[in-house]
C-alpha cells in the first residue's frame, strides 16, 4: 500500500538521522505497548463487566498503594531512559566537530542566501560534499526563520540580529528538501531551497567553478581596509584598538570586569555596537558600524578575523 | 422532591422571562448557558476556518485561497479555538454551572463578577471578531515577534487587545471559583469529598490567576511596540525576540493544561458513574491534577529548544517535561482500573470519556516525542506536532466537553438527549478524529512543516487523508448541535437523577431551583458512593427538613 510514492519514514541522508530514527523506533514501541494495554484493558473490561443487571453493585475497590507506585515508577524509569537518550542526540548535534566547512547563511523574507569560503554564493540552494562536517552560521535579516533539512534531521532557527550555528554531516549524495519552519509572513510556504550534496571531486570542482569575486576571507580583508579597522586594529597590540590575531575562542577581560569568550555573536555584536562591551586597558573610541555593513558584510568581516591566527600572521592566508 | 410534574415547578429556568432577565442574570446556571451559547457559536467559527484550511490543503498548490488568506486563515482558526473556545469550554460553561451544585452552595461566591467574566469575555470576543472582519491577521497564534511587533500589516494591536481583555475573564473565575471552594461548601463536603472535577477545577483556576497576567503583559508589549516603536522585542532597537517567547510560553504551555485539566475532571465523574464504581485512587488523581499545575509553569522552554537558548536550559526543560508524563500516567491509570469489576454501561457519555482516555493516552505519549531532544529537533514546527496537540486539545478536550454536555443536559434543561444518535455521534467523532489527525503524525515525521500554504507534492495522499477525516468529524460535530437542540422540545422529561450518579448535582430536581437547594444539604458520603447507592448520599437538618 505504501509504495514510493508514498513513504512512512523520511530518506536518512546525514550521519545524524539514523541515530534519531532509533530512537524514533524506541518512542513507537514505548507508544505501541502502551497504547495497546489502555486499549484492549479498556475493552476487555468493557465488555467483561458490561451491566447485567440495573440491580448489580459492584464490589467496593477504593485503589491500591502498591499499584500506584508501580505505575509511577515504570513511567518515570522509562522517561529518563528517554531523557538521557535525547540529550546525548541533542548534545551530539549541538557542537560542530573542529574541522567542519564552515558556510554563512543569512536569510530573509523569503529567501535563503548561502555564501561559500571560497566566494562561491547562491539562493535556496545549498551545495556541500558529503561525508564532511558541514558548519553553517545563521542569521536573518529581518524576522525569525528556521533552517530545517528533514533529511539530515536537523532544524534551526535563524534570528536577527544574532548568529546560531547548525552542522551536519551528510551521508549520501542527492537532492533533499530545505524547508524555513519557523513561520515568517506571507510567502513562508514559498522560502524552500534545494540541499544539493556532491562526492568531493564533483563539489570541489564546483565551488571552484568561476563568477567569483575571491574567497570570503580575503572580501573581508578588502571590508577591513576600506572601513579603516586597519588603522587602529594591528597585528599586535600597539594600536588603539586590541589586536584581533588570534581572538576567536580566546577569553576577553571587559572594562567591567567581566570575562568573555569571544565567538562569532560577542564578533559581530563588537563590530556593529562596540560599546557594549569595552576591552579592558581601551577606550571606547570605535566608531558604531550598525546600519553601515551588510549582514553578509559583517560576516566576511567576522571571517577574515577568524583566520588570523598567529601562525597566519595579519596576512589572513587560509 | 416531586419530579412527575416538573412542568409546573418553578425552576431557574422559568423563574423569569426576556432577554434582560438572560443579560442581567447573576444566576450561575444561567450564565453557563451564556457561554455555552458564546463558546459555541466560537467553535463554529474556528471550526469554518479549520474547513477552509483542510480543503486548501487536499492539493499541493496554493489554489483556493491567496497565501495571505491562509496564514490568516490558521491564526484567526487558532486564535479562536485557543483563547474563545477551548480555554472558556469546560470552565465557563460546565465548571459554572456545576462547581456550587457540587459543593452544595447556592451560587458562586460572587455571582456580579461571575457576569461582568462572560461580559469581558464577549467584549474581548468582539475586538477579534472585529480585528477578522476589517481584514483579519497573519501571525499565527503565537504572535512571535518581531514579525508581529513590526513586520505584520494585519491587525495585531486589536486582536491582541481582545486577548487581552478575555484574558480578564478567565482570570475573574479562576478567582471565584478557588473562593468558592474554599469557603462555600456544604456541611460534610470536606476537601476529600469533593468530586475530582471540582478539584481539577481548583488546580486549573490556579493557573488561570498565576498564568494569565503573563500572557496579558506581553502582547500588550507587542502592542505597544508596534502602536509606539518600543524596543523590547525588536533586535533594531536593542529588543530580545526570543524574550517573547519566553513570556508567551510561560502562559501559554500552562494554558495548555487550562484546556485538559478541566476534561480530565469531567472524565473522573463519567467514568465511575458509568461503571458504578468508587474512583480508583482518589488521592492520586486528585493530587495528580495539583502536580500538573504546579509542573505546567516549569516546562515552557521546551518550546524553544531549536530557538537558540542555552543547550543546558534545553535539558533541564526536556527533564521537567518528561516528568509532566507522570501524573498523567497516573491518571489514565486510575481511570483504567476504575473499570476493574464495575458494572460498565457503554451510554454516550461514556463512550466519550473511553475515547477521551484513548485520544488522551496517544497525545500523551506523542508528548514524550516532542520532550525528547534529539527528535523534538526533527519533528519542532512540523504537522507532528499539529497532529499531537491537537489530540489533546481538540481529541482529549474536546471529547471530554461533549461528554459532559450530554451527562449534565439532563440536569442543566431537564430533558434527555436522543440516545441512539448520541452514541453514533461520539463514534463518528472518534473515527473521524483519528482519520484527520493520524496522518498528520507521519506527515511530521517526514518532514511537512507547520504553516505552509503550498507543499511539495510527495505529501499529497496524506494530507488527502486528513481533509478527508476531517469532513467525518465536521459531521460528528454538526449532529450534536442538531439534536441537542431538538430535544429542548421534544425529547422525553428527564427527573431528578436519570443516570443513578451520586453528587450533589444529582440531589436537586432538573432543572434545579434558582437557589439549587431549597435546604442546605449535609454531605454523609464520601465522593462517587457508588458501592452503597441505595443510601442517601445527603441528610436535611431535623429542624429544616420538614420544609423538604
Amino acid at each position: 500500500m505504501f509504495g514510493p510514492n508514498l513513504p512512512l519514514f523520511p530518506e536518512q541522508a546525514s550521519t545524524l538521522a539514523p541515530r534519531v530514527d532509533a530512537l524514533l523506533y524506541f518512542l513507537l514501541a514505548v507508544s505501541a505497548f502502551f497504547s495497546l494495554l489502555i486499549s484492549i484493558s479498556i475493552v476487555v473490561f468493557a465488555i467483561k463487566y458490561r451491566r447485567r443487571s440495573d440491580s448489580e453493585r459492584p464490589p467496593l475497590i477504593l485503589g491500591s498503594l502498591g499499584l500506584e507506585i508501580f505505575w509511577t515508577a515504570v513511567p518515570l524509569a522509562i522517561t529518563m531512559v528517554i531523557f538521557v537518550w535525547g540529550a546525548k542526540l541533542f548534545f551530539v548535534s549541538f557542537y560542530p566537530p573542529p574541522n567542519a566547512l564552515e558556510i554563512n547563511v543569512v536569510a530573509k523574507q523569503w529567501m535563503w542566501k548561502v555564501q561559500h569560503p571560497e566566494g562561491k554564493s547562491e539562493i535556496d540552494e545549498l551545495h556541500i560534499p558529503a561525508g564532511q562536517p558541514v558548519k553553517l552560521l545563521l542569521t536573518s535579516q529581518d524576522v525569525i526563520h528556521d533552517f530545517f533539512v528533514p533529511a539530515f534531521r536537523v532544524k534551526k532557527d535563524v534570528l536577527p540580529g544574532r548568529y546560531t550555528t547548525l552542522w551536519f554531516e551528510a551521508s549520501k549524495p542527492g537532492t533533499y528538501h530545505l524547508f524555513c519552519a519557523q513561520y515568517c509572513g506571507t510567502q513562508h510556504s514559498g522560502m524552500v531551497g534545494r540541499i544539493i550534496v556532491m562526492e568531493p571531486p564533483a563539489y570541489a570542482t564546483w565551488v571552484g567553478g568561476g563568477g567569483t569575486g575571491g574567497s570570503t576571507t580575503a572580501a573581508g580583508q578588502k571590508l577591513f581596509q576600506t572601513l579603516g579597522c586597519a588603522t587602529c586594529h594591528l597585528p599586535t597590540d600597539s594600536g588603539r584598538g586590541p589586536s584581533l590575531v588570534g581572538l576567536i575562542g580566546k577569553t576577553v577581560a571587559l572594562q567591567n570586569g567581566r570575562s568573555i569568550t569571544a565567538d562569532e555573536n560577542y564578533l559581530r555584536e563588537s563590530i556593529l555596537e562596540p560599546r557594549a562591551k569595552i576591552v579592558m586597558g581601551y577606550q571606547p573610541i570605535m566608531p558604531i558600524f550598525k546600519g553601515s555593513v551588510s549582514e553578509e558584510g559583517v560576516l566576511q568581516i567576522i571571517s577574515y578575523i577568524k583566520s588570523l591566527t598567529p601562525q597566519a600572521g595579519a596576512q589572513g592566508k587560509k | 422532591m416531586n419530579d412527575s410534574v416538573p412542568e409546573h415547578r418553578l425552576h431557574y429556568l422559568n423563574a423569569s422571562y426576556g432577554l434582560k432577565s438572560w443579560l442581567l442574570t447573576t444566576d450561575h446556571k444561567r450564565i453557563a448557558w451564556l457561554y455555552l451559547i458564546s463558546v459555541t457559536f466560537f467553535f463554529f467559527i474556528g471550526g469554518f476556518f479549520a474547513t477552509l484550511l483542510r480543503i486548501e490543503l487536499l492539493t499541493p498548490q496554493g489554489d483556493l485561497v491567496q497565501a495571505e488568506t491562509y496564514n490568516k486563515l490558521f491564526t484567526m482558526h487558532g486564535v479562536t479555538m485557543v483563547f474563545f473556545f477551548l480555554i472558556p469550554s469546560i470552565p465557563a460553561v460546565l465548571g459554572n454551572f456545576l462547581i456550587p451544585l457540587m459543593i452544595g452552595a447556592r451560587d458562586l461566591a460572587f455571582p456580579r463578577i461571575n457576569l461582568a467574566s462572560w461580559y469581558l469575555y464577549i467584549i474581548g470576543g468582539l475586538f477579534t471578531l472585529t480585528a477578522a472582519a476589517a481584514g483579519g491577521v497573519d501571525t499565527g497564534w503565537t504572535f512571535y515577534t518581531p514579525y508581529s511587533s513590526i513586520y505584520s500589516n494585519s491587525n495585531v494591536a486589536l486582536t491582541v487587545i481582545g486577548i487581552f481583555v478575555t484574558g480578564f475573564s478567565s482570570i475573574l473565575t479562576g478567582l471565584n471559583f478557588i473562593v468558592t471552594i474554599h469557603t462555600m461548601r456544604a456541611p460534610g463536603m470536606t476537601w476529600f469529598r469533593l468530586p475530582l472535577f471540582v478539584w481539577s477545577h481548583y488546580a486549573t483556576s490556579i493557573i488561570f490567576i498565576l498564568g494569565t497576567p503573563v500572557i496579558a503583559i506581553s502582547l500588550t508589549l507587542v502592542a505597544l511596540e508596534r502602536l509606539f516603536g518600543l524596543g523590547i522585542f525588536n533586535p533594531e532597537l536593542g529588543g530580545d525576540p526570543l524574550l517573547f517567547q519566553h513570556l508567551f510560553w510561560f502562559y501559554s504551555h500552562p494554558a495548555v493544561y487550562i484546556m485538559i485539566l478541566p476534561g480530565m475532571g469531567v472524565i473522573s465523574e463519567l467514568i465511575p458513574c458509568f461503571s458504578r464504581k468508587r474512583i480508583f485512587g482518589y488521592n492520586f488523581v486528585a493530587f495528580s491534577s495539583l502536580a500538573i499545575a504546579v509542573l505546567g509553569f516549569l516546562v515552557w522552554g521546551h518550546h524553544m529548544f531549536v530557538s537558540g537558548q542555552s543547550i543546558y536550559a534545553g535539558m533541564i526543560f526536556s527533564f521537567l517535561s518528561m516528568l509532566v508524563a507522570i501524573p498523567s500516567a497516573i491518571k489514565v491509570f486510575n481511570w483504567t482500573a476504575t473499570l476493574y469489576k464495575g458494572s460498565v454501561s457503554l451510554d454516550a457519555p461514556m463512550l466519550y470519556a473511553l475515547g477521551f482516555i484513548g485520544l488522551f493516552t496517544m497525545g500523551g505519549l506523542t508528548g514524550l516525542f516532542v520532550a525528547a531532544l534529539g527528535v523534538d529537533v526533527h519533528v519542532h514546527d512540523t504537522y507532528f506536532v499539529i497532529a499531537h496537540f491537537h489530540y489533546i486539545m481538540v481529541g482529549s478536550a474536546v471529547m471530554a466537553y461533549l461528554g459532559g454536555i450530554h451527562f449534565w443536559w439532563p440536569k442543566m434543561t431537564g430533558r434527555r438527549y436522543p440516545e441512539v444518535l448520541a452514541r453514533l455521534a461520539a463514534l463518528i467523532i472518534f473515527l473521524g478524529f483519528n482519520l484527520t489527525f493520524f496522518p498528520q503524525f507521519i506527515l511530521g515525521y517526514l518532514g511537512m512543516p507547520r504553516r505552509y500554504h503550498v507543499y511539495p507534492p510527495e505529501f499529497q495522499a496524506l494530507n488527502v487523508l486528513s481533509s478527508a477525516g476531517a469532513s467525518i468529524l465536521a459531521v460528528g460535530y454538526v449532529l450534536p448541535l442538531i439534536y441537542l437542540i431538538w430535544s429542548l422540545r421534544y425529547s422525553p422529561v428527564a427527573g431528578m437523577n436519570p443516570w443513578k450518579a451520586r453528587g450533589l448535582e444529582w440531589q436537586t430536581p432538573s432543572p434545579p431551583p434558582t437557589d439549587n437547594f431549597e435546604v442546605t444539604p449535609i454531605v454523609v458520603q464520601p465522593a462517587y458512593a457508588y458501592d452503597v447507592l441505595d443510601e442517601p448520599e445527603v441528610i436535611y437538618a431535623p429542624e429544616k427538613a420538614a420544609h423538604v
